[in-house]
């Protein structure tokens, strides 16, 4: 038996596709979940994808936190079911408050299109146990709102805690704070990122590399072994 | 039908860019003397009913919950008089 995990489409996904069939490619059964629909089809994990759900209307996120598929999510997520938000993804999951701080228009206010380096700063939470503590893995970046931010004493708390789980390396391309790209929350089940490692699991297309294959064959051993 | 408005402002602490962008632009079209702009949102919530404490209550949950995101937004909910 294999691990199913769904990805979610939201009106606006535009990468939920591409996290299909990374997690087809991963060896896992990728099964398509639809934003109204609250069943979430017997999934051992979700991926949240990128894009712009709802137009980024109001704030990013915003109205996608709302949606039926999302009361679910929240519910089993603090269960303990894995969930990884890319992107857009990340964006509802601080808009649901399963982790903390909110994003912002990147601080030159220029949509950023681009291969990014990052640092694994934890590799114990549930999508990055395949790689290296430390590891420095290239994968691309593409957002208008991607400036991580929250209060001082959460920022504290996340660097204590060995929460933050990326970093961005070679310049901070949005201002976030601490050049902070992800994070997870206290159980390590949830975890969100700006950059999109499901676009970097083929050779032939994106950064030329497979750096973003480790999220999804940490999260089968995760769901295997479990 | 009454108007609420729920203005919604980034917290003093959060940089913004925009605000930051169009204070730049300012003095170029000949507009002197604005040392700073904040950029916010306004809400007009043409409201159904008596606009009592109830009402405005669950449109200041409405706020709390949606319209603002508190982690990074300070709102503000008051009736608009004299319609």
């Amino acid at each position: 038996m294999t691990a199913r995990v769904g990805v979610v489409t939201f009106p606006g996904s535009l990468d939920d596709r591409d996290a299909l069939r990374a997690v087809k490619l991963a060896g896992a059964e990728p099964v398509a979940l639809w934003h109204r629909d609250k069943d979430l089809h017997q999934v051992d994990a979700v991926v949240l994808p990128g894009g712009f759900s709802y137009g980024d209307y109001l704030r990013a996120g915003a109205i996608s936190r709302f949606s039926p598929v999302m009361e679910t999510i929240i519910e089993q997520a603090k269960a303990g079911m894995p969930v990884l938000g890319i992107c857009n993804g990340f964006q509802v999951l601080t808009e649901s408050h399963l982790l903390p701080g909110a994003m912002l228009r990147n601080n030159h206010l220029h949509f950023v299109c681009k291969d990014q380096k990052l640092r694994v700063e934890n590799n114990t939470t549930a999508w990055t146990s395949d790689y290296a503590q430390g590891q420095e893995i290239m994968i691309p970046l593409k957002n208008m709102d991607g400036r991580f931010t929250a209060d001082r004493r959460t920022i504290d708390e996340l660097e204590a805690e060995g929460r933050v789980v990326f970093r961005y390396l070679d310049g901070n391309p949005n201002g976030s704070i601490d050049d902070i790209a992800g994070i997870t929350n206290a159980a390590g089940n949830v975890v969100g990122l700006m950059p999109h490692p499901e676009h970097a699991v083929e050779p032939m297309i994106g950064t030329g590399g497979t750096d973003g294959t480790g999220f999804f064959t940490s999260i089968i051993k995760r769901l295997v072994n479990a | 039908m009454a108007r609420v408005v729920v203005d919604v402002m980034l917290k003093p602490e959060i940089l913004d860019p925009q605000g930051q962008a169009v204070q730049r632009a300012l003095p170029r079209l000949g507009f002197e003397g604005i040392a700073d702009v904040r950029q916010g949102k306004r809400f007009e919530l043409e409201v159904e009913g008596p606009v009592d404490d109830a009402a405005l209550a669950r449109i200041h949950q409405a706020a709390e919950t949606f319209l603002a995101n508190t982690v990074i937004e300070d709102f503000v909910v008051r009736v608009e008089e004299g319609q």
